[in-house]
């Protein structure tokens, strides 16, 4: 029998390593996976290279991940979120890298690595500061410049529902960068609201199969979050 | 001369858009032009964490927080509204599938070429967001600013001084003094202006040659 879910955060991040390249989903605090971000900071490992849109706000969550030195570098499209205290501290005293990317790059970075594509051209960012050091290329008479694929050894990411075997749907607006990480990482692992029957769930819903994921736990979001 | 006011120049931008289009509003001044299009005028608001279909903020008591905007606002949906991922998102911007797209800017170059994104190279940590995808990716790009800054430099500039978002990206720029077309092989092309403003008082507001329509 298949069975994904499990019940302890010890066993959700069981075997993360220091060095990992962990996908963080979420945009904003909709999607985003907080009680997994909290374990991984209890889970201590060190040199994690993190990707994600935003660089973490005030002293919890991703700004405390880094706060605790955990993170050796950061690749994200908008580091300056409402009180990005940490994050400004850390880059200021050089403690922490930073790799800038465009939004819909960061996307298709991870959507490339998903699908095993290894690089692609874009003409976001073309002649650019964003530009430096990459190839570029004319097609069809435009300038287009070379990115590569964000595979990672961990994603983190954040469901509404979910049944045994991995399957996810998602509420709202909280799709955001979830489903493309589940499918570009070595292990995923999903915190969501419900734990459902296998076959309740509607296939037409089901924002990710559950062939992405590897993990599932329940982590109640509070009551101002599941109100119908 | 009275400038217009921010909405006045969201309002301007809103009259422009007809109906069918699919439009990105970035934050600030342009997230206004939605409040500015008459609902007899269906037009589609897409925001780029997913949502095609944004209506105006929620009543007081019907908030949903799993709904929110790019800014990170809390939205309604339209009737034929749908959620997308990032991914598909930003293929959806990206691929060309945006009508419009209206920013706020910083710079605006008479070759349509914008700056919007950081102020100089050792700015501590720039911010890009989704805006060099969406001055790559949309149809057209409308920029809503002031005509000049707050001490009184032009921002319709013959180049940019700041880093760039896009290069011959924006078509038309709607400022607190103006409505300029930017048309290719021309450069600025003056629509119209603040009532009781005068050519040559634009002109010299402006480190661009501008040009009356023909």
């Amino acid at each position: 029998m298949i069975n994904k879910i499990v019940q302890t955060m010890a066993e959700a991040l069981d075997g993360i390593k220091d060095g990992s390249t962990v996908l963080i989903g979420g945009f904003g605090s909709v999607g985003q996976p907080d009680a997994l971000i909290e374990a991984l900071i209890e889970v201590g490992a060190k040199n994690l290279t993190i990707a994600l849109n935003n660089a973490g706000s005030g002293r919890v969550g991703v700004a405390k991940l880094m706060d605790q030195g955990c993170v050796r570098k950061i690749i994200c499209s908008f580091p300056r979120s409402s009180d990005p205290v940490v994050f400004e501290t850390l880059y200021r005293e050089g403690k922490l890298e930073l790799e800038i990317t465009p939004q819909g790059t960061l996307a298709e970075r991870i959507r490339a690595a998903a699908a095993g594509i290894p690089a692609f051209f874009t003409a976001t960012g073309a002649g650019t500061l964003l530009a430096r050091g990459k190839e570029s290329r004319v097609i069809d008479g435009r300038e287009y410049i070379l990115e590569t694929a964000l595979k990672a050894d961990v994603a983190l990411i954040e469901a509404w529902e979910a049944d045994r075997w991995g399957n996810l749907v998602y509420r709202g607006s909280g799709a955001n960068f979830n489903p493309v990480m589940a499918a570009a990482a070595e292990l995923t692992v999903c915190q969501v609201q419900h734990i459902r029957e296998l076959g309740s769930l509607h296939p037409h819903m089901i924002g990710t199969p559950g062939v992405y994921v590897n993990r599932v736990i329940q982590v109640d979001r509070g009551p101002e979050w599941t109100k119908e | 001369m009275t400038p217009f006011t921010r909405d006045q120049m969201a309002h301007r931008a809103a009259d422009d858009i007809p109906e069918g289009w699919c439009v990105n509003l970035g934050i600030g001044i342009p997230t206004l032009v939605a409040n500015h299009v008459p609902n007899t005028r269906e037009v589609v608001f897409q925001s780029e964490n997913g949502v095609v279909g944004m209506g105006p903020a929620p009543a007081k008591g019907s908030e949903d927080l799993w709904n929110i905007n790019a800014g990170k606002q809390l939205i309604t949906l339209v009737p034929g509204a749908s959620f997308v991922g990032h991914a598909d998102s930003f293929a959806m911007i990206r691929g060309g599938h945006i009508d419009l797209c209206v920013l706020g800017g910083f710079e605006v170059a008479e070759n349509g070429d914008l700056a919007n994104w950081a102020t100089g190279e050792n700015d501590t940590a720039p911010a890009v967001g989704g805006a060099m995808d969406l001055a790559a990716g949309a149809k057209r790009l409308w920029v809503i600013m002031d005509h000049t800054t707050k001490d009184g430099r032009p921002k319709l500039l013959e180049k940019c001084v700041y880093p760039l978002t896009g290069l011959k990206c924006v078509t038309r720029v709607y400022t607190n003094l103006a409505t300029i077309d930017v048309v290719a092989g021309q450069g600025f092309v003056v629509r119209d202006m603040a009532p009781g403003l005068s050519f040559e008082a634009l002109q010299a507001k402006t480190a661009a040659k501008l040009h009356q329509p023909h």
